[in-house]
């Protein structure tokens, strides 16, 4: 059968659809279907929020199309189609010398995913965004196949970073940069202070850098934390996949105050007061959660929400007041993370802009989604802008004027989908498409 | 090199099983032929397969009802030396209600599931039996266990090839070779996507790990995953004057 009724979630699991559900697992097929119904696409759904969500409507799955369909040893150019997870492609080029520019924080994520949310790593500073490296996309849009370059203008801009809005992306090939190996030198230190954070940043040299931050600690303690700088190097990895699994949900105490504001305590003191290097398979620092299958069932069966925004370099001081919510609010969880951000960009509504970026997880409990509400408002007034591959808390208002080429997008979409039907679960709350012609 | 890094020709190369086991060889090395109708889906899998680390990898047509398709495949294999292997994914599962309306649908179902195999790995027998060494991995189905009166056409094609690949094994085995008889239950596939009452469904990777730990460990009858063994010990132990009334 083609279709099947299916109850999804984002990886936050805090939001959820019901619709028909359709698994193409050939090329052909998944341009059979389409021609027929065209509806959005999704992945591995490791967006946290509604991105990829379609209550309601039909959606295409993915995920059993993740081949490698063609790779070019001089060039390093990669075609694959858009199901693959971006860990399964770096780790089948990493021993040949070559490496995706840029990974997000966790390998499960599809290429396709990675375009249509324009996703950054830790080497943001460095290279860019995800999308700055894909030089061809295959679009699919009802019977029309269109085979679009950086230089197709719009709808390319549209696309990258784009949500989906311009066709399901089939195919893609990418750039990969060439790599020493497949090892990672890891220099972790702790930090005291936020703004010892931000004069690190400013400091730091590596390629790969990021910041751990103990969202639980307020006062003097304030934006404390672990730096993490890394490297690639070479080096044979010769550790196992020994993937661990999360076999249920946890009770809701699992992430309470208490037991959070330890675990940060411990995770802290766990880098010795001088520093530490250490010599990591690639894989450990690219994507530390993937070791933990199913890790979001440790929020419980409510789920749980992560908060992402970046504000410009000089609003320094909202991110402090920012902490200090969170600090005092008792909802954070231990995973937060700090990062410096360059200005590389993809598309209209990439998420990056030359700043600060700040992620943190919140327990999907009475008070987080109010909480997340007041930081979105924060955002907004500091000049920076939320992240939609996370977001499922926003409302529509909240986000006007975010994303200063939101219209440009909007007239690219308008003529590649005049029908509206891509539009997901994200799109429809936040109005992102309506919002043009009512102004 | 081990046992799996070899010349393997996987028949029924696009479905996901056969997929997921070419990617676990192409990680050891192994030279692959993959087989079947859709040549860009092979083409495309080929290429995958070298990426991931296969020595060679190679798309061939097979068409279990157009026995000419065969031996081009076999010629192929014997150019590369060493154990040459075999794993056979292919078989065809119309509906029972729509092979009822029109029975003359039973001679495709057969001919794929059956006849077609059945032929191709009687045509390369020889050559695994000249060299002395070699596994044939055969996929049957838990259906194949007994007729039911949901699927008993494709019930019973399954439980031809699994007759077949029982003599076979006894044949090749006094040569040095081996078979593997395969009966997975539900796997989340094409074929069972949006089908209602599945349950304990295995996914394609889980199927093709258990596969070659069976032939690494020369098992001669599996199901995968394993309680289906006594699912089905139970079901072929229902005595038929009660099973002929039940709907399972």
């Amino acid at each position: 059968m083609t279709w099947n009724k299916l109850t999804y979630a984002g990886w936050g699991r805090a939001r959820s659809a019901t619709g028909q559900v359709a698994r193409p697992e050939r090329q052909s097929s998944l341009l059979r279907e389409i021609a027929s119904f065209a509806a959005p696409a999704f992945g591995m759904r490791r967006s946290y929020g509604d991105v990829a969500l379609n209550d309601g409507g039909r959606a295409y799955d993915m995920t059993r199309l993740d081949r490698v369909l063609s790779f070019d040893a001089e060039t390093g150019v990669v075609e694959v189609e858009a199901g693959m997870p971006i860990g399964d492609l770096g780790r089948a080029f990493a021993a040949k010398g070559w490496i995706p520019p840029v990974m997000p924080g966790t390998g499960f994520a599809t290429v396709g995913g990675c375009i249509a949310n324009d996703v950054h790593g830790k080497n943001h500073h460095v290279k860019g965004s995800f999308g700055q490296h894909v030089t061809e996309i295959t679009l699919i849009h009802g019977a029309e196949i269109k085979t679009i370059t950086p230089k197709s203008g719009a709808i390319w801009k549209a696309t990258v970073g784009g949500l989906g809005q311009t066709g399901v992306i089939a195919k893609a090939k990418l750039q990969l940069m060439p790599c020493k190996g497949d090892m990672m030198v890891l220099t972790e230190r702790r930090i005291d202070s936020l703004d010892e954070f931000l004069a690190a940043f400013d400091e730091s040299k590596t390629d790969y850098t990021v910041g751990w931050i103990d969202a639980t600690a307020t006062g003097a303690h304030l934006g404390r934390g672990i730096l993490e700088e890394g490297e690639i190097t070479s080096g044979i990895n010769n550790s196992k996949d020994g993937a661990k699994a999360v076999p249920f949900n946890a009770p809701g105490w699992a992430l309470s105050a208490p037991v959070v504001r330890v675990f940060n305590e411990l995770y802290f003191r766990r880098v010795p007061a001088k520093g530490r290097t250490s010599v990591k398979p690639i894989t450990e620092p690219f994507f530390p959660l993937d070791a933990i299958h199913n890790w979001n069932r440790l929020y419980g069966k409510h789920g749980f929400n992560q908060f992402q925004c970046v504000v410009p370099p000089e609003r320094v001081d909202v991110l402090r007041l920012m902490l200090e919510k969170i600090g005092a609010s008792h909802l954070a969880s231990p995973l937060a993370v700090l990062k410096k951000m360059g200005d590389g960009r993809g598309g209209y509504m990439s998420f990056p802009m030359e700043g600060y970026t700040l992620a943190v997880d919140f327990p999907n409990k009475d008070g987080s989604q109010e909480l997340i509400k007041e930081l979105t408002d924060m955002t907004l007034d500091a000049g920076g802008r939320i992240y939609f591959a996370k977001d499922g808390v926003a409302e529509a208002t909240q986000i006007k004027g975010m994303y200063p080429e939101q219209d440009k997008w909007q007239r690219a979409v308008e003529k590649a989908d005049p029908q509206g039907a891509l539009v997901t679960d994200l799109v429809r709350r936040l109005n992102l498409r309506e919002s043009a012609k009512e102004s | 090199m081990t046992q799996t890094a070899q010349t393997w020709i996987i028949l029924g190369a696009t479905s996901s099983m056969a997929r997921a086991m070419a990617r676990r060889l192409a990680k050891e090395g192994a030279m692959l032929i993959l087989c079947g109708r859709d040549m860009d889906d092979l083409a495309a899998s080929a290429e995958d397969c070298k990426a991931r680390g296969a020595a060679e990898a190679l798309a061939m047509r097979f068409d279990a009802r157009d026995s000419t398709s065969f031996g081009p495949i076999v010629e192929r294999a014997v150019l590369k030396e060493g154990a040459i292997n075999c794993a056979v994914f292919v078989g065809s599962m119309p509906e029972q209600s729509v092979i009822d309306a029109d029975p003359s649908l039973i001679d495709g179902v057969v001919q794929d599931s059956h006849i077609g195999p059945a032929t191709f790995l009687s045509m390369l027998a020889p050559q695994m039996e000249a060299r002395g060494q070699g596994t044939v991995v055969g996929v049957g189905s838990v259906a194949g266990d007994r007729g039911r009166i949901g699927n008993y056409v494709y019930g019973s094609a399954k439980a031809g090839f699994a007759t077949y690949l029982s003599g076979l094994r006894n044949r090749l085995t006094r040569a040095g070779g081996h078979v593997v008889t395969v009966k997975p239950g539900f796997v989340d596939t094409a074929m069972t996507w949006g089908i209602e009452g599945m349950f304990l469904v295995a996914s394609p990777d889980a199927v093709a790990k258990d596969i070659l730990r069976a032939v690494a460990k020369k098992k001669n009858v599996i199901y995968t995953p394993f309680f289906w063994r006594y699912i089905m010990l139970i079901i072929r132990h229902i005595p038929e004057f009660i099973f002929k009334k039940m709907s399972i």
